[in-house]
């Protein structure tokens, strides 16, 4: 029913090739022979395979699968708790504080969540002597803390744009609040806590900043590996092991499309 | 209902609510406190290398040396003017191409709809450094731009992009476009498209129905979007290190080298600080504006 | 003047899908017209082509002699008012009824001045500084009638008018409709999905499926004289029984029909052949039942039994299940004051009607 402008079209084509295009070059020069990035020198799948015998990086990849997972499970934990108390519990005492400080963590810069979360480590060291060591679990309290932040807000509008008569029917036919909670908010909310989760693994996997102000030495995760080397200017592994990100995003997100497109189109069926 | 069940119940209640809020208080709010303390200390060389908040004595130490200092060497001035501009140009060039993005999205047909939209969120999956440095093979003196403009002949040397304010400004705008076109999207897809053909059968042209409908009620997803791009970009540390110059530094690498570099805990806090109080009122105009749009959605 | 909006040959594709085809139509000056149809059968293709906002595939539409086919909205003397009232939220009443004005750069001073004259004409003079979200579903629907009215358009359009109101309120906004019109005497076209809305606002009806114009009459006409099986199933509820012509009389015409049993007699309109197949239509409410057979000669009479009945307080109805296993549906008029039931299920009844009451169709 509706025609585009061609402005709107030539506006659309250009925004999508500007988000694109880098991407795909990143992929196409993955499989660059040559050593100088740059420099077209023929095709190879090469660096994969040097990518894969490099112990840096396997090491630096599986500290960061670890934190995040744990902190994507704490911070769905916490956030789907968090969501619920916002949009259900209704006004309590300290209820403004609650939701600012659930919803700043999302937007504060990273250099100052950081700092910040550092200079507490430090503190608590000093007054309780831990952590003793900063590293896998101090990373993974900070992912917790602003991951929490996307999954309360993503329970949240689930719930809000849920109906809460559900709810009360449920407890009409004799549910008791918690048994409710169990029986009808949790499997309804499920597929929100489930992007909540993916969503705060990805942001852990991502963390740059706030993992290199809590991080000690000794370990490094993996983007602070690639930064360590990005630094230095554009290297032919690192193209390769975008490409392999890259590649498991959208073979992950494609699925993920197709499947609750089926399950859009079989309600709307029935 | 038996009582006991009640008052478990009720437990299970108070344990939904203080869980994550004892988690936030001590994780999130706890260390500003131990920020804004830092930040009036003086540096000392020891571990850790600032001087106690108390003396010996237990009486109370606070120097504001590290805010003066700020205050008074222009370089900070600088510096945090620089963030401002960078952060406001990368948010203007963001809204101008995400608006007629968000536009172009909202109305498409359900089905590309959903399919443009994926499209947009996709790349928040994607390493966020990964895509920063996707544009460093691009920019390069001998990267991909400046390759295909020799070849076409359109230029004889190479271009000097990378290390430069534009290349930060292409940085800071695609990776933070996504930001300002969903809420962007959310606004303008919610709206009545009726409105507009009520402005065009009242005699408004196209372009003046935009300007009298379609504009002020995307406000709320204009402001939104805005914030979400101001608010981060202005302490963004990644994207001017790898994409910009060794000279034009911006606040947020600069709270980093005091703090790594220079081993200068209280300024790098009194840093921290000055930009915190600079943030606090876009920050505060965001979260009022959502409270509010959620308020509106019940 | 009575083709003061005169639409040739119009037709509207999308894709390969005709939602308009090939439709011709006449409305007079002043007249209420309404639209009638279901969902998807064109008319609101119909109006938006109307309005503007549609550029028809072929044909021409022509209002007050000027042709306005590929006219753009804002340059048409045609206003609408749009089913979800359209009204913008971020203007307060005054500002919504005198946007129109404002487009047409229109001094400040003789705006104000018309925006209160409509206001008083719609009785919202008291609310003008109020805010879209702080009105009831009436007072918007008559913000949208004022906006609408304002720039004293050749022509006002309205899509679903009453859809969005509930029942109490639609029947006295209706009559206030109709007023409102005869007092400026604007050319009204009303789209509408809601047969009884049509049939009390409007003087003329075009029934309206699968982008054409079934049948366009008074509602009087309509009704009683449906000349397809589309509209007479459409309008109302009817009773239709297939048959076979055996003998066609001067003015009259002999049907034999399975469903009833027997030969009977119906005015013969149109032009019908013997052993041609056509449908005998008769309304509920021009059926009379009784205990006994009456006693009107040249009437259809049959015998049935009580399949079911129903209460509605002025009227009651009945299902009356024939020999054949035809049900045939009754209304009749409660005229006597009882709480004991006339008839009963499984009551023998017989059934009768005149020859003029039944409606000859045959498509």
């Amino acid at each position: 029913m509706t025609h585009h402008s061609r402005f709107i079209i030539s506006v659309l084509s250009f925004g999508y090739a500007f988000l694109y295009i880098p991407l795909l070059l990143v992929v196409i020069y993955s499989f660059n022979d040559s050593a100088i990035a740059t420099v077209w020198g023929g095709f190879s799948t090469r660096w994969y395979g040097e990518l894969l015998q490099n112990d840096l990086i396997l090491d630096a990849a599986f500290l960061s699968l670890r934190i995040a997972v744990t902190s994507a499970t704490a911070a769905t934990i916490l956030g789907t708790m968090a969501g619920l108390v916002l949009a259900r519990f209704g006004r309590f005492k300290g209820r403004t504080l609650f939701s600012g400080m659930i919803f700043s963590p999302m937007i504060m810069p990273e250099v100052i969540t950081g700092l910040s979360l550092l200079l507490f480590f430090v503190t608590l060291q000093q007054l309780t002597g831990w952590p003793g060591q900063r590293g896998f679990s101090t990373i993974a309290i900070a992912h917790t803390t602003f991951a929490m932040a996307y999954v309360a807000v993503i329970v949240q509008s689930r719930l809000m744009a849920m109906d809460e008569s559900l709810e009360e029917a449920a407890m009409d036919l004799g549910g008791r609040p918690l048994r409710v909670v169990f029986d009808i908010t949790l499997p309804l909310i499920a597929p929100a806590m489930i992007a909540g989760w993916l969503l705060s693994f990805t942001l852990s996997l991502d963390d740059l900043v706030i993992a290199s102000f809590v991080s000690g030495p000794g370990s490094t995760t993996l983007p602070m590996y690639i930064f360590s080397k990005v630094k230095l200017g554009v290297s032919p592994d690192i193209n390769a092991l975008a490409s392999m990100i890259i590649a498991a995003v959208s073979v992950g997100v494609a699925i993920a499309w197709l499947v609750s497109r089926r399950i859009a189109r079989t309600s709307s069926n029935t | 209902m038996s009582l006991a069940t009640q008052q478990q119940d009720e437990m299970w209640r108070r344990v939904a609510i203080v869980a994550p809020y004892l988690w936030l208080l001590v994780f999130f709010l706890a260390p500003f406190a131990i920020i804004f303390k830092i930040s009036l200390a003086d540096p000392i060389i020891a571990q850790p290398p600032f001087t106690p908040t108390f003396d010996e004595t237990g009486s109370l130490k606070a120097s504001v040396d590290s805010f003066t200092f700020i205050l008074t060497d222009k370089f900070y001035a600088i510096t945090y003017m620089r963030s401002v501009l960078m952060a406001a140009a990368a948010t203007i060039m963001c809204l101008a191409l995400g608006f007629p993005m968000a536009y172009g999205i909202a109305r498409s047909n359900p089905s590309t709809r959903s399919l443009l939209l994926l499209l947009i969120v996709l790349p928040f999956w994607i390493s966020f450094l990964l895509r920063v440095y996707a544009w460093m093979g691009l920019m390069n003196n001998y990267g991909v731009i400046n390759n295909f403009l020799m070849w076409l002949g359109a230029i004889d040397e190479p271009i000097q992009m990378m290390y430069t304010d534009f290349a930060v400004l292409i940085g800071l705008a695609y990776s933070y476009l996504p930001f300002m076109i969903l809420p962007l999207y959310a606004s303008l897809e919610r709206m009545d498209l009726d409105l507009v053909d009520a402005a065009q059968d009242l005699g408004a042209s196209r372009s003046r129905a935009f300007w009298d409908i379609t504009w002020p009620l995307a406000k709320p997803g204009i402001i939104a979007g805005c914030l979400l791009v101001l608010i981060p970009a202005m302490g963004e540390y990644v994207i001017p290190y790898l994409l910009g110059g060794p000279e034009s530094l911006l606040i947020g690498r600069v709270l980093f080298d005091e703090f790594f570099v220079n081993r200068d805990w209280p300024l790098a806090s009194a840093v921290a600080i000055i930009l915190l109080l600079l943030l606090v009122v876009p920050i505060v105009l965001l979260q009022r504006h959502q409270a509010r749009d959620q308020e509106e959605a019940v | 003047m009575k083709d003061f909006i005169c639409i040739e040959g119009v037709s509207k594709l999308f894709g390969d899908f005709k939602a308009v085809d090939n439709v011709d139509l006449e409305i007079g000056q002043g007249e209420l017209f309404s639209i009638l149809g279901g969902s998807g059968c064109g008319k609101t293709t119909l109006l938006r082509m109307l309005a503007g906002f549609e550029i028809p595939s072929s044909g021409t539409i022509k209002i007050d002699g000027v042709d306005v086919t590929n006219m753009a909205p804002y340059d048409r003397p045609v206003n609408m008012m749009f089913q979800s009232y359209a009204i913008f939220p971020h203007m307060n009443v005054a500002k919504n009824v005198g946007y129109g004005l404002r487009k047409d750069g229109i001094a400040k001073p003789e705006i104000k001045k018309r925006v209160d004259q409509m206001l008083e004409l719609v009785q919202l003079s008291e609310l003008e500084t109020r805010n879209p979200n702080q009105l009831s579903g009436g007072q918007t629907q008559r913000v949208a009638l004022a906006r609408a009215l304002i720039k004293q358009p050749k022509v006002l359009l309205l899509d679903e008018p009453l859809a969005a109101l509930d029942k109490k309120l639609r029947e006295r906004t209706q009559f206030e409709l109709m007023n409102i019109q005869d007092e400026l005497g604007i050319t009204f076209v009303v789209v509408t999905h809601d047969q009884e809305e049509a049939m009390t606002l409007s003087g003329r009806i075009a029934v309206m499926d699968e982008g054409r114009f079934e049948q366009i009459g008074t509602p009087k006409e309509i009704y009683e004289f449906p000349t397809n099986r589309f509209v007479a199933d459409f309008i109302g509820t009817i009773n239709m029984f297939e048959g076979i012509v055996t003998v066609v009389g001067e003015n009259q015409i002999q049907v034999y029909s399975d469903e009833i049993g027997e030969t009977l007699t119906a005015l013969g309109r149109q032009l019908v052949e013997v052993g041609q197949e056509i449908d005998i239509a008769v309304r509920p409410e021009k059926i009379f039942v009784s205990k006994e057979k009456p006693a009107d000669e040249d009437g259809v009479c049959v015998q049935g039994m009580v399949d079911d009945l129903g209460y509605l307080g002025n009227r009651s109805l009945y299902r009356i299940r024939l020999k054949s296993g035809k049900i045939v549906q009754v209304s009749s008029q409660n005229r006597r004051r009882s709480v004991t039931r006339f008839l009963e299920w499984e009551d023998k009844v017989w059934i009768s009607w005149r020859p003029r009451s039944a409606v000859v169709l045959l498509d």
